[in-house]
């Protein structure tokens, strides 16, 4: 395996109702839930994607981070191999317990598949490969905090294995709203903007 | 069987979340999947639990569903003719 540096090319932060996308902020409202938040981002960015209604929070949000990172470098007619590596800690905790409500009267026993549907973490990573046309690798992890090291090198192996062009990484957490979001696109394309910087920082800054 | 019409959009506009589609939008005709409203397979399984839950119908049959749910016309005109509730 050829070992080549690899660099953050731009990174977005989504929490308490704000966006901050390579360190600016784009969006930001007056304290809400996240179900109104989301919505005003979906609107704000003029996003035309009617499918996104219907995702779960935890799929929204990482929706709404790949949609602003990916979709100004990238094209729906070529084919983009870019690999998805996303963690939290809750995976789908907060679609499991709504479920799991649904479900608990058996006199009214009615379980919504649309619901069940996203009872999963990883389909978040289907919802952002099937809106980018990506048929790439795709991983989503367990960790009780963000593990950047774990985060970082698993994206190089992939890029120095050839398995992606670019690597769409990072954390989304969704609980009993409480969220956050932070996603970085990272490649072997040299650039300097962020030399001094890794996953930590950025996602702490 | 107006009402009922009216009733059905407004529960697919709220149920699958139609979020940019009025009431208005949804002619009595139109396709409800593929070119028309442009539901999905999740979106059928949906309308399943609807007439199960609000109308006591259970279909025994998944296949009925692609006659069913052609429109709002023939999801009101079967759902007249067999709902227990």
């Amino acid at each position: 395996m050829t070992q080549n540096k690899t660099y953050i090319q731009s990174y977005i932060t989504i929490q308490n109702n704000e966006i901050v996308l390579n360190g600016t902020s784009v969006f930001k409202i007056e304290p809400t839930d996240f179900g109104d938040f989301s919505k005003q981002a979906y609107r704000n960015f003029e996003i035309q994607y009617p499918k996104f209604f219907k995702m779960d929070a935890l799929s929204k949000l990482a929706f709404l981070g790949a949609e602003l990172l990916l979709s100004p470098i990238i094209s729906a007619e070529e084919e983009n191999n870019i690999a998805l590596v996303l963690a939290n800690k809750s995976s789908s905790l907060d679609t499991d317990v709504k479920y799991q409500e649904s479900i608990s009267d058996k006199e009214n026993y009615f379980p919504s598949p649309a619901v069940f549907v996203y009872t999963l973490p990883n389909i978040c990573l289907g919802e952002i490969s099937i809106r980018h046309q990506l048929k790439s690798e795709n991983s989503f992890f367990i960790f009780d905090v963000l593990n950047a090291e774990f985060l970082s090198k698993y994206s190089e192996i992939l890029l120095n294995t050839n398995k992606a062009d670019s690597v769409l990484c990072g954390w989304v957490e969704y609980f009993n709203d409480n969220y956050k979001a932070f996603l970085c696109l990272i490649s072997k394309e040299e650039n300097e903007k962020y030399r001094n910087a890794n996953i930590n920082t950025l996602y702490n800054k | 069987m107006e009402a009922l019409k009216e009733e059905l959009k407004n529960k697919i506009i709220t149920t699958l979340n139609l979020e940019d589609i009025a009431i208005e939008d949804i002619a009595d005709n139109d396709s409800l999947f593929g070119d028309g409203l442009g539901l999905d397979s999740i979106d059928a399984l949906e309308l399943i639990v609807i007439l199960d839950k609000d109308y006591g119908i259970k279909l025994v049959d998944p296949k009925e569903g692609k006659t069913i749910f052609q429109s709002i016309e023939t999801m009101a005109a079967y759902i007249s003719a067999n709902r227990t509730k």
